[in-house]
C-alpha cells in the first residue's frame, strides 16, 4: 500500500477510535492497537508505540477542560502517580522482554476485561464511603467538589494500600501495552478507594499522561515509536477525542456504549486467537 | 469560576495550581501537534508513493532515538526528525506538569507533597534516560 493511502486510512481509523473512546469514556487506545495490528497488519510493537503517544496527547489535550469543571484532585493524582509511573517503567521493561504473541494474548485478555467492566458500569452505581479513614486526612487526600447547586461536597479516601497496589497494576498494563488503562485507574479510585466517580474519572485523565510519559522513553530507545506511523495515529486520535468530548454533554451514549462493548469483546477474542496461533 | 476556599481564594491554592497546569498541558500539546502536523505533511510529500511496511519490526531509524543525532537531522530539515521533535515535546509536557507541581507545593509549603511529586519526577527522568 502506498504511504499516502495508508496514512489517510490510519488517520481515519484513529479519528474514529478517538471519537468513540471519548464518547463512551473507554478511551481510544484500547481499540487502536487491535485496529492497527488486525486491520492494518502493523507489528504490535509499532502499534503500542504509536498508541502510547496518542494516549499522552489525548490526556494533555483534555486537561484544561477537566480543570475547569473543578472535580480533579492534584494530590490524589500525584500520590497515586508514584505507583503508576513505577508500574509503567516496569511494564515497558517487560514489553521489551515478552514475545509479541504473548503481548497479543495479554492485550486480548485486557480487552475482554474492559468489555466486562463497561457492561458492569451501566448496572452498578458506586457505593459511597461510610467510614472515615484517618490516613485520608494524614496524607491530605480528603477534598471537596462542586455539587452542581453552588455548594461543595466533601469526600474522603479509603483503602489506600489496595488502591496504590491496583494503580501499580494499571501502570504496568499501560507500559506493557501502550494504553492509558484509564478503566483500571478509575476502578482503583472509584471502587477500591471509594472516591466519588466524577473525581475519579477527571483525576484519572491527568494520571494517564504522566503514566504514559514514564514508559515513552524506553519505547523511544527501543525503536517502538515510528514517526511515519505515530503521526497519523496521534493527530487522528487527538482530533477524534477532542470532538467526542465536545459532543459528550449532549449525546445519549448508552446505545453507543453497548455497541462499543461488543466491538471490544470481538477484538479481544480475535487478538487472543491470533496470538495463540502465533500470527502476530 | 468556582472559588474553593473563600479565605484563601486570592492566594495560591490547589485549584489555581491545577488551572495553571491545565494551561501548561494545553500549550504543550498544541505546540507538539503543530510540529507533528508540519513534519508529517512534509514526510508525506517526500515519500507519497513509497510502499509501507510496518509488518516487520526493524531496529532502524536509530538516528532518531538519540537527541544529538536528532539535532543534526533537524538542521537538514528532515521531516521524520521534525515529527520526532514534536513527539519528544509531547512526552516532555506531562513531565513539565510534575516539575511544576514540585514548585506549586513548595509555594504552598506542603513538604509531604513536595517529596511525593519529586519521587514521581525522579521515576519519570529515570524512565526517559534509561
Amino acid at each position: 500500500m502506498p504511504l499516502l493511502l495508508f496514512t489517510s486510512l490510519v488517520f481515519t481509523g484513529s479519528f474514529v477510535a478517538g471519537l468513540l473512546g471519548a464518547l463512551t469514556g473507554l478511551g481510544g487506545g484500547v481499540v487502536l492497537v487491535p485496529l492497527l495490528t488486525l486491520v492494518f497488519h502493523v507489528d504490535i510493537r509499532y502499534a503500542i508505540g504509536a498508541s502510547l503517544i496518542s494516549v499522552i496527547a489525548t490526556s494533555s489535550g483534555a486537561a484544561a477542560a477537566y480543570v475547569r469543571e473543578g472535580f480533579s484532585s492534584v494530590r490524589i493524582g500525584m500520590f497515586l502517580e508514584v505507583a503508576t509511573t513505577i508500574g509503567a517503567v516496569f511494564g515497558a521493561y517487560l514489553a521489551t522482554r515478552v514475545p509479541t504473541h504473548a503481548l497479543a494474548i495479554v492485550f486480548g485478555v485486557v480487552l475482554l476485561y474492559s468489555a466486562w467492566l463497561s457492561w458492569q458500569q451501566t448496572r452498578h452505581p458506586a457505593t459511597p464511603s461510610t467510614t472515615r479513614n484517618p490516613w485520608s486526612d494524614r496524607l491530605r487526600m480528603s477534598g471537596s467538589y462542586p455539587d452542581g447547586s453552588g455548594g461543595q461536597c466533601n469526600y474522603t479516601v479509603d483503602r489506600i494500600p489496595a488502591g496504590f497496589a491496583t494503580m501499580f497494576g494499571a501502570g504496568t498494563l499501560s507500559g506493557l501495552l501502550g494504553i492509558g488503562s484509564g478503566a483500571v485507574k478509575v476502578l482503583a479510585m472509584d471502587r477500591v478507594m471509594r472516591i466519588p466517580f466524577k473525581v475519579s474519572t477527571t483525576t484519572s485523565n491527568f494520571m494517564i499522561g504522566v503514566t504514559a510519559a514514564a514508559s515513552a522513553g524506553i519505547y523511544l530507545q527501543r525503536g517502538y515509536i515510528n514517526p511515519g506511523l505515530a503521526f497519523p495515529v496521534m493527530l487522528g486520535v487527538l482530533a477524534g477525542s477532542l470532538l467526542g468530548a465536545r459532543f459528550l454533554v449532549r449525546a445519549r451514549v448508552s446505545m453507543l456504549r453497548n455497541i462499543f462493548t461488543v466491538v471490544i469483546l470481538a477484538l479481544g477474542v480475535e487478538m487472543i486467537v491470533n496470538g495463540w496461533m502465533g500470527r502476530s | 469560576m468556582t472559588l474553593k476556599k473563600t479565605a484563601s481564594a486570592a492566594h495560591f491554592d490547589d485549584r489555581r495550581m491545577e488551572a495553571m497546569m491545565g494551561r501548561l498541558l494545553q500549550a504543550g500539546v498544541l505546540l507538539a501537534s503543530t510540529l507533528v502536523l508540519v513534519g508529517g505533511v512534509l514526510y508525506l510529500k517526500m515519500h507519497a508513493d513509497t510502499a509501507v511496511n510496518y509488518r516487520t519490526f526493524t531496529d532502524e531509524a536509530t538516528s532518531l532515538r538519540y537527541p544529538d543525532r536528532l539535532i543534526g537531522l533537524l538542521k537538514q530539515g528532515d521531516p521524520a526528525a521534525i515529527v520526532q521533535l514534536g513527539i519528544l515535546l509531547l512526552i516532555a509536557t506531562p513531565v513539565a506538569r510534575v516539575a511544576f507541581a514540585v514548585i506549586g507545593f513548595a509555594i504552598e509549603r506542603d513538604r509531604l507533597y513536595i517529596v511525593v511529586s519529586l519521587i514521581v519526577l525522579v521515576v519519570l527522568i529515570f524512565g526517559l534516560l534509561h
